[in-house]
């Protein structure tokens, strides 16, 4: 028996922070609200480091009770924490890049409004997210999803007075809700044929039940499938990924920290958590590889014609993700976390830098009137530069090595296929294009900000500031220095797979889908040139990406108009992200719309049911008003109504008699 | 001997008679003395049946409708002539406040 860590105080401390921020805040200076976010945020991170400190003492998987919930029958289900190898990559990955975002926010949103409230928010977050990694069993794990997905919707809908903020969050939310009905649907699947939620439980029930029998595959087909349902709707897959686009209508630090390098990794570690049932359903883990191929290739595509910088980086977000799927659909669920961990690093840097890109020029977020920005804002270049690097896949940042182990995996695993691998090198390839397009864009060239004095439209609360912006300025140092530290786990991060440590550290986890080492030296030889032949070829492909960008933002400037031009039509469709809003819109908004107004609002609200209410209330004011009458006030009439009710009480027992 | 149903008839007559009297006539003396004919009318079944039944009871109750009609009548007439020096009439739908 392990000693107690009390885990529970890991996401305790944030839910804390965020109690006395959210009750109290208001009064607080913001020196008061920042210090107490990121002292319960920080907390948080230290229980985490001491768990790390212990970790290898550490009976596996670690366990922790801390009470009962539900009692049913012989049915339960309790409030407990589960401690493995994979648990403690999301926990690091959480707390360590949710801390630096947090000191990140204090510069960035410094000036706004509700700042007590942002950080209220945000250890919210932290908190429901600690709860769905610490998870013991599948109920828990959901109350975090949910408790994500709400604090997501109050993130994104932050400026909530702008309307388009305020349906973006309605959006993301309404979006995750149908992910989540898959994903109940799967837990009562789960209740119904293991009568439990408990991870240990139902996995052993799945190993048990297999192997006897009793757990058909089509069961665990159906489960696995919804699984990927809620996965598709909070980790942004085909078809509901619509929502994270329009996610970026939060402030930035909240696009890293939720749409980018935590919550929407979530569906990722869930696949990669339910990894028993996946295996032993290989058609639902094909179509997890396929969905996540498709999206990887279609929102790469989608991202090459954004001109909003946070737009791109949210296309991108959605295609890595496609990244991290894929690697999970070839049972390569490691490299999935592993891409998971890079990606919350150089990802959650690009947007922070991003966000210090806009902050500096006061709130513009279209690449089309930035340009130049290398010489005023120097560090937040530099970090953008490793952390573009990094994405685009070139050795030895991180992205490259997450990246490669996916196609290497995609290509080789048992489940693989050679198509997978293909999409993913032309997604790599695209990657790379789009990512230095908004490289090049926003930091070279001329600075073309100034000349469009007033903007159109304000797309960011940012430009509300009112003090006027002259030349851009490099971000106060509380910025930087996050920036610094993420860069620099964006260029050393992928190191800590060498000799594919980290895949051993999983392995225990994820144990039935380790590939067996290769014992035959040739066979391992031929393997390694092939793998060294793939990784040449996404190299190129990454450098391919690189210098179309710069021969056509950078060079020649006056190319990307042209080929627009000549694939108009093509050109229009990718702009309008394929018409898939439209689409949506016009087949399940406008009928549900349409629907609800005529025929439950006006045929069964007010057709039915104010309908029976009214009528109801008239016909009582009829009858009563006819009643009214007899109470006139003259004592004769009422004496004549006692005669009268006699008269009929006498006439019925006469006939009571005479029957 | 007379059988019971005759007089429970007159009763009836003499109960209905009272019951008109009452709601249709307006001289308050008048309602008084309609008044006074349905309690002789429940009173005239009351004895018509201890007669039949051989029971006192029915008597008895005579007894008491009687004493109560008569104190009803001392105060009942007390209140009118208190009425009619006020308002000096014994119309009763003119007698509808019972302040001045």
């Amino acid at each position: 028996m392990t000693p107690s860590l009390n885990l529970w105080l890991i996401p305790a401390l944030p839910l804390l922070g965020a109690a006395i921020n959210g009750l109290f805040g208001r009064r607080f200076s913001r020196q008061t609200v920042a210090a107490i976010a990121l002292a319960f945020c920080g907390g948080a991170l230290a229980c985490v480091l001491f768990v790390w400190a212990r970790f290898s003492s550490l009976e596996l998987p670690h366990t922790e009770l801390l009470a009962h919930w539900i009692r049913s029958g012989d049915f339960y289900v309790n409030f407990e924490f589960y401690l493995d190898q994979l648990t403690l990559v999301m926990l690091l990955v959480v707390t360590g890049v949710g801390f630096l975002i947090h000191i990140y926010s204090v510069g960035y949103m410094w000036e706004e409004g509700g700042f007590y409230r942002f950080f209220s928010y945000l250890n919210l977050f932290m908190f429901f997210m600690l709860t769905l990694v610490l998870a013991g069993n599948y109920l828990q794990m959901f109350i975090g999803w949910e408790g994500v997905g709400l604090a997501s919707y109050l993130l994104i809908g932050f400026w909530f007075t702008k309307d388009s903020a305020a349906s973006a969050g309605k959006k993301a939310f309404i979006v995750n809700r149908i992910g989540d009905f898959g994903f109940l649907i799967a837990l009562f699947l789960l209740i119904k044929h293991f009568n439990s939620l408990n991870f240990q439980q139902v996995f052993s029930g799945v190993q048990t039940g297999v192997e006897n029998g009793a757990i058909t595959v089509g069961l665990l087909t159906a489960v696995g499938l919804l699984l990927m349902v809620g996965a598709a709707g909070k980790s942004a897959q085909i078809p509901l990924y619509v929502w994270l686009p329009d996610a970026m209508e939060g402030p930035t630090p909240v696009s890293a920290l939720i749409h980018a390098a935590t919550m929407v990794t979530a569906g990722v570690y869930m696949v990669a958590r339910s990894h028993i049932i996946f295996d032993h359903a290989p058609n639902a883990l094909t179509v997890v590889a396929i969905i996540g191929t498709l999206t990887a290739l279609f929102a790469a595509t989608i991202g090459i014609a954004q001109t909003d910088i946070k737009k791109v980086l949210a296309y991108s977000t959605i295609s890595q993700l496609g990244y991290m799927f894929l690697g999970c659909g070839v049972a390569a669920y490691s490299a999935g976390i592993f891409h998971l961990m890079t990606h919350a690093f150089f990802k959650g840097l690009l947007f922070l830098a991003a966000g210090s890109v806009i902050h500096s020029i006061g709130g513009e977020q279209d690449m089309r009137k930035m340009g130049g920005l290398k010489q005023y804002i120097p560090w937040t270049f530099l970090t953008m530069s490793i952390a573009t690097f990094a994405i685009a896949g070139f050795w030895p940042l991180a992205g490259f090595f997450s990246k490669d182990e996916i196609l290497w995996q995609a290509f080789s695993s048992k489940h693989g296929s050679w198509a997978y691998w293909l999409i993913g090198v032309i997604t790599a390839f695209i990657t790379s294009f789009y990512m230095f397009r908004l490289w090049f864009m926003t930091f070279f060239g001329d600075y073309r900000g100034r000349s469009s004095a007033s903007h159109a439209e304000p797309a960011h609360a940012h430009a509300s500031h009112g003090h006027d912006h002259g030349d851009p300025h490099e971000s106060p140092m509380i910025m930087l220095v996050p920036l610094i530290i993420l860069a620099v786990l964006s260029f050393c991060g992928g190191w800590i797979n060498f000799n594919g440590h980290f895949e051993h550290f999983l392995a225990p986890v994820f144990h039935t889908a380790t590939a067996e080492p290769l014992t035959d030296i040739e066979a391992q030889a031929a393997e390694h040139s092939t793998e060294y032949l793939l990784m040449g070829i996404s190299l190129a492909a990454a450098a391919l990406g690189l210098y179309l960008a710069y021969l056509l933002y950078c060079k020649r400037p006056e190319l990307p108009q042209k080929i627009s031009d000549t694939l108009d039509g093509f050109y229009d469709t990718v702009v309008h992200k394929y018409y898939v809003d439209e689409i949506y819109a016009t087949l399940f908004v406008k009928p549900l719309v349409i629907g609800s107004t005529r025929i439950l609002w006006h045929g069964v609200d007010q057709g039915v049911i104010d309908a029976a209410i009214n009528d109801a209330a008239d016909g009582a004011n009829h009858v009563s008003d006819a009643a009214r009458h007899m109470q006139s006030g003259n004592l004769r009439s009422y004496a004549g109504w006692i005669a009268a009710g006699g008269a009929v009480v006498i006439a019925y027992m006469i006939w009571l008699g005479v029957r | 001997m007379v059988p019971v149903s005759y007089y429970l008839v007159l009763s009836g007559i003499l109960f209905s008679c009272g019951v008109v009297g009452f709601l249709i006539k307006r001289n308050i003396i008048t309602i008084f003395m309609s008044i006074e004919l349905m309690l002789n009318g429940v009173n005239l079944s009351f004895v018509a049946f201890a007669a039949r039944w051989g029971h006192l009871s029915g008597q008895v109750f005579v007894f008491f409708v009687m004493v109560v009609a008569a104190a009803e009548a001392a105060v009942g007439l007390a209140i009118i002539i208190a009425v009619y020096r006020t308002r000096e009439t014994l119309n009763v739908d003119q007698v509808n406040l019972l302040k001045l």
